[in-house]
């Protein structure tokens, strides 16, 4: 685990080698998480892939106690086992709510019925937030349906849209440009700021997504 | 919804919006685990100034004005306060001079032309603009649209609502700190990664400021920065002063309402000290970037503190007075 300092108010933990994500360190990380946002000396914890970034007031934390309490944290955290949320995102899959679902299929010659099975029968788990609010990065796809983005992002994605891009799969809380394979959409609010708390998913959730219809 | 606030009894009318005028505070801490940026001013010592001299509080909403020509007319008695670049305000007809505070007659229309120079400008009213708060701030969010009023910028028509009017006696101003093109800055965590030539060029090259800069990050114009090799990252939390290197090796400087993660190398972080700089560099202008490390970072954070601190008493005890 490397430990450095990101300008002069964040310590990060990070796992040296950019491989496959690991979700053994993602666990202890968010029982790093926990743990700092229980000791109370942080302005904002947040997670990455493999790595974790902690802001600090310099005036009240210096910053290499921070980096020493990191690691101390991380040799004593073990794989967060408190049972995890489990949340479910109904949708509905292909037609005007996902334009890619065809050409996803088609791409690994699979039907699109086969493809909406493999997606909603697969249990996901939710390593971080970022990008946008709400937005969450999301590990478990099966690796079959693994779908490089599209060679021309689209300007406007709809809100709840439910896409895949490589090998992620996610869900866009609101509308915005984006490049990934869009297969379905969901109506479920994943971000609304007048709600406590203000986003659906949260990192260490777990998410099923559900067949709530299948056009063609 | 509707324009108007029926409990606030002091309004300003927006006569005409400018361009990207949004009401912001000092922004939303706490939240980026959840992906929500921290917006606010990116000249926040400029707010906080202009909240001190009408004895607000330093968190007060305001105006930041990066485009006019922008009118606002004053519905009832208010005292207001610009600071940051200078816009060639007028109060009707009458020059209004940058760091000063006002007072307007109800019905008096407050005139912002156009900066010459920096480029931001920061209107504070006695009482502050009292939209409702969002997730803990008066911020605007342009990009995730909420917060502020209505989750936008301003258009013409718009009412705000004001708070409480405050007993003011004389005219007051501060001299405004000027913007100097050197912005200092901590080499990053991929700093290391760049080939020698891009590392030296950082500091010595003067960047200019792109067009295509805005709230989330100002774009940097030069000979591109190169990796000395290929490099992946996983996805990591950045924060507003992060210089990012996309592959084209244009620099990024996040602001404040840049997305809470990205992959790119970081190959500096811009000082806290500093970062009102980058929200006062015109487009088109240059400045460089100075090597400091942070213990000259921590060192430069205290002494804009301590100014703030010394021009804060002196402003209490003349307020007093």
């Amino acid at each position: 685990m490397q430990y450095y300092l990101l300008g002069e108010r964040a310590v990060v933990m990070q796992l040296p080698h950019a491989g496959a994500q690991s979700m053994a360190c993602q666990q202890r990380l968010w029982q790093v998480a926990r743990d700092l946002r229980l000791q109370g000396n942080c302005i904002d914890v947040v997670p990455g892939m493999n790595n974790l970034t902690a802001i600090f007031d310099p005036a009240l934390q210096q910053a290499t106690t921070m980096l020493e309490n990191l690691a101390q944290l991380w040799e004593n955290a073990e794989a967060l086992s408190f049972p995890s949320r489990e949340i479910t995102i109904p949708v509905h899959y292909g037609g005007e709510y996902g334009p890619d679902l065809a050409l996803v299929a088609q791409h690994h010659q699979l039907s699109t019925s086969e493809v909406v099975a493999l997606h909603s029968e697969a249990l996901y788990t939710v390593y971080f937030l970022g990008f946008q609010p709400g937005f969450a990065y999301m590990g478990g796809l099966p690796s079959q349906l693994a779908t490089p983005r599209r060679a021309e992002p689209r300007t406007r994605v709809p809100a709840g849209s439910v896409g895949i891009g490589g090998q992620q799969t996610g869900v866009y809380p609101a509308a915005s440009p984006g490049g990934w394979q869009l297969i379905g959409q969901t109506s479920l609010t994943l971000f609304d700021p007048q709600n406590s708390p203000p986003t659906l998913l949260q990192a260490g959730d777990l998410v099923r997504f559900t067949v709530e219809s299948l056009s063609v | 919804m509707s324009n108007s606030a029926p409990q606030f009894s002091r309004q300003l009318e927006v006569v005409k919006a400018g361009i990207q005028t949004s009401v912001q505070d000092l922004g939303r801490q706490g939240l980026r685990h959840v992906g929500i940026a921290q917006s606010g001013a990116l000249d926040a010592p400029s707010l906080r100034l202009a909240n001190r001299l009408l004895g607000n509080a330093i968190n007060d909403a305001g105006l930041e004005i990066v485009i006019g020509p922008v009118s606002l007319r004053f519905l009832q008695p208010t005292w207001f306060a610009i600071c940051g670049a200078d816009f060639k305000a007028r109060l009707d007809n009458v020059d209004i001079a940058c760091g000063w505070r006002v007072l307007a007659q109800a019905g008096q229309v407050l005139h912002l032309v156009g900066a010459a120079k920096e480029s931001r400008a920061y209107l504070a009213v006695d009482g502050g603009i009292q939209v409702p708060e969002v997730l803990g701030a008066r911020a605007t969010d342009l990009q995730a649209g909420f917060g502020g009023f209505q989750g936008r910028a301003l258009r013409s028509g718009d009412i705000l609502p004001l708070g409480e009017a405050r007993t003011l006696s004389q005219a007051l101003g501060v001299l405004q700190r000027v913007w100097t093109p050197e912005i200092r800055a901590i080499a990053g965590p991929e700093y290391a990664q760049f080939c020698v030539a891009s590392r030296k060029a950082l500091w010595t090259q003067a960047w200019k400021l792109s067009p295509q800069s805005n709230r989330m990050g100002v774009r940097l114009q030069a000979h591109a920065l190169n990796l000395s090799l290929p490099l992946e990252l996983q996805s990591h939390a950045v924060l507003p002063g992060v210089v990012q290197v996309p592959p084209n090796g244009q620099p990024i400087v996040l602001l404040a309402d840049a997305q809470t993660t990205g992959g790119y190398p970081r190959i500096a972080t811009v000082i806290d000290a500093d970062l009102w700089k980058l929200g006062q560099t015109p487009a088109g202008a240059h400045f460089c970037f100075q090597q400091v490390d942070l213990a000259q970072a921590y060192a430069a954070r205290e002494q804009a503190e301590l100014q703030e601190f010394r021009l804060e008493r002196s402003l209490d005890w003349k307020l007093r007075a």
